[in-house]
């Protein structure tokens, strides 16, 4: 136990987390939709497994600012969880949520930073309570922490946390579609141990 | 103006006047540079983590602090880049999010700039310059006709160190 790594992950695991991350992709439209009184559809995610090093451009230009919602996560799994918005789409929810008409390029203000938060929490908890009903294991996030940066800066943080275990990094990425299309990027970052405790709990011998 | 470099993220190179070598949205990682002013070589390595000792799988050299800056000192001084005139500058080492207590992403930022500390001490490299820590993320530029070191944020004007 506590060594398996994402160097040992297969297509079987892979078809496994993208079907948690439908589900919680799922509950997360539902809580948004309901926050924001619209309509949201969510097209089944896109799961990514890639080196380490190419983290920093997964989500775009390494120097595009976009914003990032960290979450710690402990309990049965330990670790941590990411969740990526490209500026538009924060702009967007943080419009709808908060009533405003704000242009893309104006910066957030402390009260739109926290409605972000607030929005990441929804959407990082919707994920992890579907992980946490599939494999019945208890899994407390933390509270939200939020950073408008470049792209390569915040995923500079995956990078090192995946990066302490080996040289791959696992990224989920969900699209959901309001009056624009939103584009999301989870990523969950179990520490060593993590990974053979949720496949044991989904009976998936290793 | 000479080329543009490109360094990634757990990468390395080396540049020449007049070229520039660059690294995008630093973020807890490092960038450190060498460059010796009168042969106006220089180089650059985008470390991530402090340590290659404490990590099972550590084959790509230029991911960490120690075997990182060791490599890139071997490099600059093959290229011609003097010992004695050799100088360091690092930037970076942020802390992206501002989680509480002494977890592994609270601290690592820190505990990278102390890695490129110990290292170059053990070099006898003067560091001469650095801007590291705080919570915003760093493109860093070394101008090698000048040994300028520029660093950009976002919502914050162009600093030169």
């Amino acid at each position: 136990m506590g060594n398996m790594t994402l160097e040992d992950v297969n297509n079987m695991y892979l078809d496994v987390l993208k079907e948690i991350g439908n589900i919680g992709a799922g509950n997360a439209t539902t809580a948004i939709a309901n926050m924001l009184g619209i309509k949201i559809d969510m097209n089944v995610p896109n799961i990514k497994l890639m080196e380490v090093s190419q983290l920093g451009t997964a989500v775009g230009a390494e120097d595009q600012t976009i914003v990032g919602i960290f979450l710690e996560v402990q309990n049965d799994i330990d670790g941590s969880m990411m969740f990526l918005l490209d500026i538009p789409s924060a702009r967007y929810l943080v419009n709808k949520l908060m009533m405003t008409d704000a242009p893309d390029d104006e910066p957030f203000g402390e009260l739109e930073l926290s409605a972000l938060k607030e929005i990441g929490n929804i959407i990082a908890g919707s994920y992890l309570s579907a992980l946490s009903s599939m494999t019945n294991l208890v899994i407390a996030p933390s509270i939200p922490y939020i950073a408008v940066d470049m792209a390569a800066s915040i995923l500079s943080v995956p990078a090192i946390e995946f990066g302490l275990q080996g040289d791959n990094a696992l990224l989920i990425q969900t699209e959901i579609c309001a009056e624009v299309a939103i584009d999301g990027y989870f990523i969950l970052m179990p520490e060593q141990g993590s990974y053979e405790k949720i496949l044991t709990s989904l009976g998936i011998s290793i | 103006m000479g080329a543009v470099i490109k360094v990634g993220m757990a990468d390395l190179n080396i540049c020449k006047a007049p070229d520039v070598i660059t690294t995008l949205g630093l973020g807890s990682c490092i960038g450190l540079v060498f460059y010796d002013p009168v042969t106006k070589i220089g180089g650059m390595v985008h470390y991530m983590l402090p340590d290659s000792t404490k990590v099972r799988n550590n084959s790509n050299i230029a991911k960490f602090g120690d075997t990182g800056i060791d490599e890139l000192y071997r490099r600059v001084i093959a290229a011609g880049a003097n010992k004695s005139r050799l100088i360091a500058k690092i930037a970076g080492g942020a802390k992206m999010f501002e989680v509480s207590g002494l977890s592994e992403v609270g601290n690592i930022g820190a505990r990278n700039t102390e890695a490129a500390k110990l290292k170059l001490k053990q070099l006898g490299v003067r560091l001469v310059a650095e801007d590291t820590g705080l919570n915003y993320g760093r493109t860093v530029e070394l101008h090698c006709d000048t040994g300028e070191f520029y660093i950009k944020s976002v919502g914050k004007p162009l600093k030169i160190i």
